[in-house]
């Protein structure tokens, strides 16, 4: 039973993961752009819900009304100023650009909050828990993850087939010349894309700091966990991006059961089997 | 003979400086005589980022595998020394190299699975390849842990008996170390080799088109700078005499810093790193008392190149000036013309053109 509960914990901290992974790949599906200050970004988040929570007493998923807009704000800003101008065939200058970023971040957030462990206090929400059959419980916070993940995910597919903004984001994607031929505005679209991502990450950036302890210099881990789901899953299936979350998940929680130290590294194996065994992810889209 | 088209690879300020670069060498192997302790450190630093900087230069500036997970190596190289002079008694020097061999050894396997990604998605795969080798040794207790060990007093003193001679020592094994990874670099570009790698760095599918084996090309060269790598990591764990798994797979350390000499210096020139290097210590001594300032600053001043100068300061000096220092590119001559500026570089071997 014990072990049943420790799959189940994995499956819903895939959810997290999840919500990592859907901004990141979002932007790459869209512009081919992969952002190395993601983690860093979710970091961000966090940091700005802290000092929300802090300023006006709120709850932390309350503080989300101001920091998903800041983000988005922040996001599309990051991009028509900075990230346009890195596109173009050769990554070399995304990943240079967003490297930097990554420096930039770290030790931005390091000067202000310093480099104590901080947590964002969500009162009964941290210990209330469902009782299952067996004696087994769940929390609460884990479920309402997993939840929303599934409705970040959900609504973005509703987004990306079934609306106006979708198909552009699509056929952007298939081909950006043909794309602004047809009178899309290109430059403005990725700055949607990539507010939309940020729109994302700070939901996850509140339940990363809701669930577990954070400082500046954890978002770099945060961006492997979100590729790792993403690669697992398989390249530009959003619901696969869900399972790879899910799967990473378990291994954690199933290494750390063996001993805390492998719980890391436990997902990182499994990775890295996964991308030998079976390169192109298990729902990879034949595009 | 005097009307032929005439082809060359150096030119005269590329001879001056083949001049003044064996006139530095000079004064730098017998620098030991005349300057102190801490200045030899700091001599040993900047060799070590150099080296770092022109092996990372040869894989992503002129083939095109951006790994963001050299620090891997560096780790691997500096715990190599660890294991062999502590558990085999190796004499350390030896160890330097033998580290390098361990590290070229685990590059293998992990080419099996990184070499399955592609661009970006290649960058992130190395970076978790080096995580999984940080927290392997995080584990390995004999080398203690998480929290990491120092180098024992026998071992140091087997690297020289006074602390004079182990700085001396270690010195002229850097020295010996960045002088070595740039020859073999300058010999690689200038080979057929070397117009590989470029070929495959600009279009991967017409470089295999006119005959390169791309996966072979990219295997070797990342083996080779995969060993040059741990050799470097292995000396500066022996500068140190200590060694924790935070340190030695620092990402910050040893591939940010390392990317952003590349950068500001200019990706895809030999000249790049060098100027970056001296850019980059000139920065730390002047802003390093900033804390979080001065990374925030490097941080936003390698973006601010990335973004206005892509080819960085070599590559803006070679443009406005035509100055090439490592004679690596062929120039046509063109002898009807006759004024002095009439000389045309045709760009025969393109070792400056990154597509944007």
């Amino acid at each position: 039973m014990d072990l049943v509960a420790t799959v189940l914990d994995g499956i819903l901290l895939g959810g997290l993961y999840a919500l990592f992974a859907s901004g990141l790949s979002l932007i790459f599906g869209v512009m081919r752009l992969v952002n190395t200050a993601h983690g860093d970004l979710i970091v961000l988040s966090a940091f700005i819900a802290l000092v929300v929570t802090d300023r006006l007493g709120v709850h932390p998923l309350v503080s989300l009304v101001l920091v998903v807009p800041l983000m988005a704000l922040l996001g599309y800003g990051l991009q028509r100023g900075i990230f346009n101008r890195t596109l173009g065939s050769d990554i070399l200058p995304s990943v240079l650009v967003s490297f930097g970023l990554t420096v930039l971040l770290q030790n931005a957030l390091l000067q202000i909050f310093s480099a104590d462990s901080r947590r964002l206090q969500a009162g009964n929400l941290e210990t209330l828990h469902i009782d299952l059959p067996g004696g087994m419980a769940v929390g609460v916070l884990p479920c309402l993850m997993f939840i929303v993940a599934l409705i970040v995910i959900g609504g973005l597919q509703l987004l990306l087939y079934h609306t106006e903004l979708g198909r552009a984001f699509r056929s952007v994607s298939d081909d950006q010349e043909t794309a602004q031929l047809m009178g899309i505005n290109n430059a403005h679209l990725f700055g949607l894309a990539m507010a939309l991502s940020l729109a994302i990450v700070s939901v996850a950036g509140v339940f990363l700091g809701i669930r577990t302890n954070f400082d500046p210099s954890i978002g770099p881990t945060r961006l492997i966990f979100a590729f790792e789901a993403i690669i697992i899953g398989g390249l530009g299936d959003l619901w696969g991006t869900l399972v790879g979350g899910v799967i990473l998940g378990v291994a954690q929680t199933l290494g750390a059961r063996i001993n805390p130290g492998y719980q890391i590294l436990a997902g990182h194996l499994v990775f890295l089997a996964i991308l030998t065994l079976r390169p192109q992810g298990f729902f990879a889209k034949l595009r | 003979m005097n009307e032929a088209v005439q082809i060359e690879r150096s030119t005269r300020i590329s001879r001056l400086f083949a001049a003044f670069g064996l006139l530095l060498l000079l004064f730098l192997i017998i620098a030991p005589f005349y300057l102190g302790r801490s200045e030899l450190y700091l001599l040993v630093e900047i060799f070590s980022y150099l080296a770092l900087a022109s092996l990372w230069n040869l894989l992503a500036g002129y083939t095109g595998l951006a790994s963001v997970g050299q620090q891997g190596f560096v780790g691997l190289g500096g715990y190599s020394l660890f294991a062999l002079t502590i558990f085999f008694r190796m004499p350390p020097i030896v160890a330097v190299l033998a580290a390098g061999i361990v590290a070229a050894l685990l590059a293998v396997p992990t080419t099996w699975v990184i070499f399955r990604l592609k661009g970006a998605y290649f960058a992130i795969g190395t970076w978790v390849v080096a995580e999984v080798y940080r927290l392997v040794f995080a584990q390995v207790s004999a080398l203690g842990a998480g929290s990491g060990t120092s180098l024992p007093t026998q071992v140091v003193q087997s690297i020289a008996p006074t602390r004079a001679a182990r700085d001396n020592l270690i010195y002229w094994t850097g020295l010996g170390l960045v002088v070595a990874v740039l020859a073999v670099s300058y010999l690689i570009l200038r080979s057929r080799w070397g117009l590989a790698l470029t070929a495959i760095r600009d279009s991967e599918s017409a470089a295999e088109s006119v005959g390169v084996d791309n996966y072979r090309t990219k295997f070797l060269i990342y083996f080779l700078t995969a060993g040059a790598t741990g050799s470097v990591g292995a000396l500066i764990s022996m500068q140190k005499l200590r060694i924790s798994p935070e340190a030695a797979f620092s990402v910050n350390d040893w591939t940010a810093f390392v990317v952003f000499i590349v950068v500001i210096g200019g990706i895809g020139r030999m000249e790049g790193p060098l100027i970056g290097t001296i850019v980059f210590f000139l920065l730390r001594g002047f802003l390093a008392d900033l804390g979080p300032w001065y990374l925030m600053l490097l941080g936003a001043f390698a973006i601010f190149i990335t973004l206005t100068m892509p080819k960085g300061i070599a590559g803006w000096l070679a443009e406005r000036f035509d100055l090439d220092l490592f004679p690596l590119r062929r120039r046509v001559r063109l002898p009807k013309l006759k004024s002095k500026d009439s000389t045309h570089s045709a760009l025969v071997d393109d070792s400056t053109v990154l597509p944007t």
